[in-house]
Parts: C-alpha cells; sequence; structure tokens
C-alpha cells in the first residue's frame, strides 16, 4: 500500500495495467499486471475530496470496453453493473474504446469527462461511476465530416475550463478541435490555421487530425496542440492557432504535455515523419519550452540511445509536484520518469507491452 | 398447457465465472419456441456484466465471442434468432483471436 507521499505511476497498456510507486521519483517498484490481457487506452487519477481514485477504461478484444474504478489504490477494483458509459438505445452506436478519462477542477468535485469511440462526449457527476452521453456533440450537423484516424475515430481529449466552467474544448482525429461555451449545449468547430495538408483542401473548417491538446494552467485560454505534422499555440481559447513548431527537430508526434503550474512550459516528443513514424534518427528525446513554443529544448539525458518506437498521444503526463515530474512509455513497452521536468529520465519499465496511456500522482492520503 | 419451468443449460466460459458467482453453468427457464436471444435476455436481467461482456448496447452478440447451441455455432444457424428447446445446452465461448 502506497503511503502519503508516494507518487503512483499508472501504466496503461496493449495487455493490461501496471502500478509503479515510488518516494523519490527515482527509484520504483512496479506491481504485477492489473486487468491482464485488456488493453488500457485511458486512466485518470482523481486526487479530489481528500480521496486518490484510480479511474480505468478497460477495453477486452472478446469481451468489450468498461471503466473499473479503486479508491485503494488498485487493491480492489470496483465496476458498475450496468456499465459506466453505455450507448442508449436511440443513440444507434456501441462503446468502442474508452480514450479519456478526465477529472474536472477541483471545484468540480464529481464532475469527470470521458472521451470515446465512436466520437463522442460524456460527462459524469458522479466519480466516475455513470456517465451521460453529450447528445449535441452526438448530433453534431458537422458529424458527416468527421473520419477515423488509424487508431479510430474518437474523441481523445476532453479539457474543461478551470476557469469558466461552461467551457469545455474537445479534440477528435479526425476533425479537429471543437469547443463550447455554453456548457457543452452547442458545440463549434475552432481549427484556424491548423493545417490538414492531407485533405484537397489544406485549410479547411472541419478535418483536422489533431492528436493531442493541452491547455496552459494560468492562462486558460491557452492551449496547445500536437498535430498530424504541425505543433501550435492557441492565445484566444482556440479561436485561431499559430506554428509553434520551429526549434523543433520534426512537427510530427502524438503527445503534447504542458506544466501543472508554469505558463508557457509544454512538452512534446517528435516522432519523424507521417510516413517514418520512428523517433528522429533513432534517438527518443523530449523537447521542453518554456516560452510558449517560441524556442525548444532537447531533453535526453537517461534515455537509450536508440529507439525505434513511438510514444503515442496518452502514453505520456505530468504529475503534480514540485518539480514536476515528466513521464511516458514507449510502444516497444519501455516507461521514463523524470523528476526535474525532462533533465533527467530513469527508465521506470521495460519489455512491457505496447505503453497506451500513464498517468502519475502523488498521493497525500495514503491511497485512502 | 406446455411446461413452462423447463430449462436450457448455459455454459460459462471460466474467462467470465467471475461475472456469474463462479457458477460456469446457468440453468435459463424457456419455453418452446425460445430463441438465444430471449434466452440471452433473460441472463441480462439477472447478470448485467455477464450481459455487456457477451452483447454490445446494439443487442449484437460482440464480434470475438462465440455461441453455440448443442455445439453448433448461431451464425451458421439464425444467428440470435436461433431456436433452443428445453434441455439444449447454450455455450459461450471466446473465439481464437488477439495477439
Amino acid at each position: 500500500m502506497a503511503t502519503a507521499g508516494t507518487t503512483v505511476l499508472a501504466i496503461g497498456t496493449k495487455k493490461g495495467l501496471w502500478l509503479a510507486t515510488s518516494t523519490d521519483r527515482v527509484n520504483w517498484s512496479l506491481s504485477e499486471p492489473h486487468f491482464l490481457m485488456n488493453e488500457i487506452p485511458s486512466i485518470g487519477i482523481d486526487q479530489r475530496g481528500g480521496r486518490t481514485r484510480l479511474l480505468v477504461g478497460a477495453r477486452s478484444e472478446h469481451w468489450g470496453p468498461t471503466v473499473f474504478h479503486s479508491d485503494d489504490l488498485g487493491g480492489t477494483w470496483t465496476e458498475p453493473e450496468n456499465g459506466a458509459i453505455r450507448f442508449a438505445e436511440e443513440d444507434g452506436a456501441a462503446l468502442e474504446r474508452i480514450w479519456q478519462l478526465y477529472p474536472d477542477a477541483e471545484d468540480r468535485p464529481g464532475v469527470v469527462w470521458a472521451g470515446c469511440e465512436p466520437i463522442s462526449v460524456w460527462k459524469s457527476t458522479d466519480g466516475g461511476e455513470h456517465f451521460e452521453l453529450n447528445r449535441s456533440l452526438w448530433a453534431h450537423p458537422d458529424k458527416d465530416q468527421w473520419g477515423a484516424g488509424y487508431g479510430g475515430a474518437a474523441a481523445h481529449s476532453v479539457l474543461p475550463s478551470p476557469a469558466d466552467e461552461n467551457t469545455v474544448h474537445v479534440a477528435m482525429s479526425t476533425g479537429g478541435v471543437y469547443r463550447s461555451t455554453d456548457g457543452g449545449t452547442s458545440w463549434t468547430a475552432r481549427n484556424h490555421g491548423i493545417s490538414a495538408y492531407f485533405m484537397p483542401d489544406p485549410n479547411p473548417e472541419v478535418g483536422q487530425c489533431v492528436h493531442k491538446i493541452a491547455r496552459d494552467p494560468e492562462v486558460p485560454t491557452t492551449l496547445f496542440a500536437q498535430n498530424h505534422h504541425g505543433v501550435y499555440r492557441s492565445d484566444d481559447n482556440a479561436d485561431t492557432w499559430v506554428s509553434i513548431a520551429d526549434g523543433l527537430p520534426t512537427d510530427f508526434g502524438f503527445a503534447m504535455l504542458t506544466h501543472p503550474r508554469k505558463s508557457g512550459t509544454a512538452w512534446v516528443i517528435p516522432i519523424k515523419a507521417d510516413g517514418e513514424r520512428i523517433p528522429p534518427d533513432g534517438r527518443l528525446a523530449v523537447h521542453r519550452t518554456s516560452d510558449g513554443g517560441n524556442s525548444w529544448t532537447r531533453l535526453h539525458t537517461g534515455l537509450p540511445d536508440n529507439e525505434f518506437n513511438v510514444v503515442l498521444r496518452d502514453a505520456a503526463a505530468v504529475d503534480g509536484s514540485d518539480p514536476a515530474g515528466v513521464y511516458f512509455g514507449t510502444r516497444g513497452g519501455s516507461v521514463y520518469a523524470s523528476a526535474d521536468e525532462g533533465e533527467i529520465f530513469v527508465e521506470v519499465a521495460s519489455h512491457l507491452p505496447d505503453v497506451l496511456c500513464v498517468r502519475a500522482a502523488t498521493t497525500n492520503d495514503g491511497g485512502r | 398447457m406446455k411446461e413452462t419451468t423447463l430449462a436450457v443449460t448455459v455454459v460459462v466460459p471460466s474467462l467470465l465465472a467471475k461475472v456469474t458467482g463462479d457458477q460456469r453453468e446457468l440453468r435459463v427457464p424457456v419455453e418452446d419456441g425460445a430463441t438465444v436471444s430471449q434466452v440471452l435476455d433473460r441472463l441480462a436481467a439477472e447478470y448485467p456484466v455477464l450481459e455487456r461482456r457477451v452483447r454490445n448496447e446494439l443487442g449484437a452478440v460482440r464480434r470475438y465471442v462465440n455461441l453455440y447451441v448443442d455445439g453448433e455455432d448461431i451464425r451458421g444457424l439464425d444467428g440470435p434468432a436461433t431456436l433452443i428447446a428445453p434441455g439444449q445446452e447454450l455455450l459461450i465461448i471466446q473465439s481464437v483471436a488477439g495477439g
């Protein structure tokens, strides 16, 4: 059992969930696998209300997707009998995969958002035990313009604004960024400035392949986006986007992280190109900006000299500690952690199945 | 009058026994003329997690779940509309899939 001050790193893979724990974020212990043979594409760690709840979106190739939660750091898991996320008969759809489980702000206890495949956004008000489909987005008139990337057609990022409970940003592949400013009653595409070079019109309103978005911690109207070729920042709540790819070795990648407290600090993990999905030169590195993307610093201390596996969109995370921890896992099953914002990485695990999702948090309650 | 207390036996794979209270064989009352779909409906009321494992929200049997009535795959019969009579066995088993 983790004690107060223990950092928990939840590692979702193609074939199960592992929990790593550390008291110094340098030396790690790895659990036995949970949910063996289930893929784990989404994890949420909810620390509101003095409780640490792990939320896990699991999917069995045979038995389908479901959401589990644990309030004792994986000691026991609970699954609502009728399922936390279920389409109704009139929706005419079946849940394929839960891509995102995102606890809302501290002052909205119990609110958890989910992004799913098929493209859909869901909201829970009971800590992730039952979710309601956002039917406005589900019935959106743009829907016939949304497509499926290689990984499936999904809403993979759901970002409620901590400053305004009516503002929520959603990112989908493919479709792009959508924003609601009325609490999810209506949604508008917000992709101006983001290229969709793979379409006949490279600057469409809809259809961009955004891989991940992240919100600035101090200025909630500033967002960062890693696209299918293209790294962008918006300073106007996603109305317009500008490229911040200069200074990076490549503008392709999946992950996008922002700092838990420092405005303008973000991390990306570049991949060579759409048609050559390996780290540039086979050398894995994290790139960090501290000035909103005007300049980037390559960080690779502790990472292997040769690595030909990529890091997927949710296989990277930060924790809330000071200094912030940075974590990521590769499709080759290696997991790395940095206790100093990316300066030095240590290997937490190796030879796991493909890493799909990581999330980390430091407990303040011993897991209770 | 038709006998209504006769039942079919539903055989649950070991991987799903946890959601049936470790029961591998479930007796489900049926009438003559019942279908596989109706048997699954009755199971769903008592074992909702089992239902979600076997069928999706559209009521479709999941792609990598196979159902056999007395050893015959229902996909080669009438699918969920396949008739199942008292005394017959409905076997639920995962298909060969994955890597």
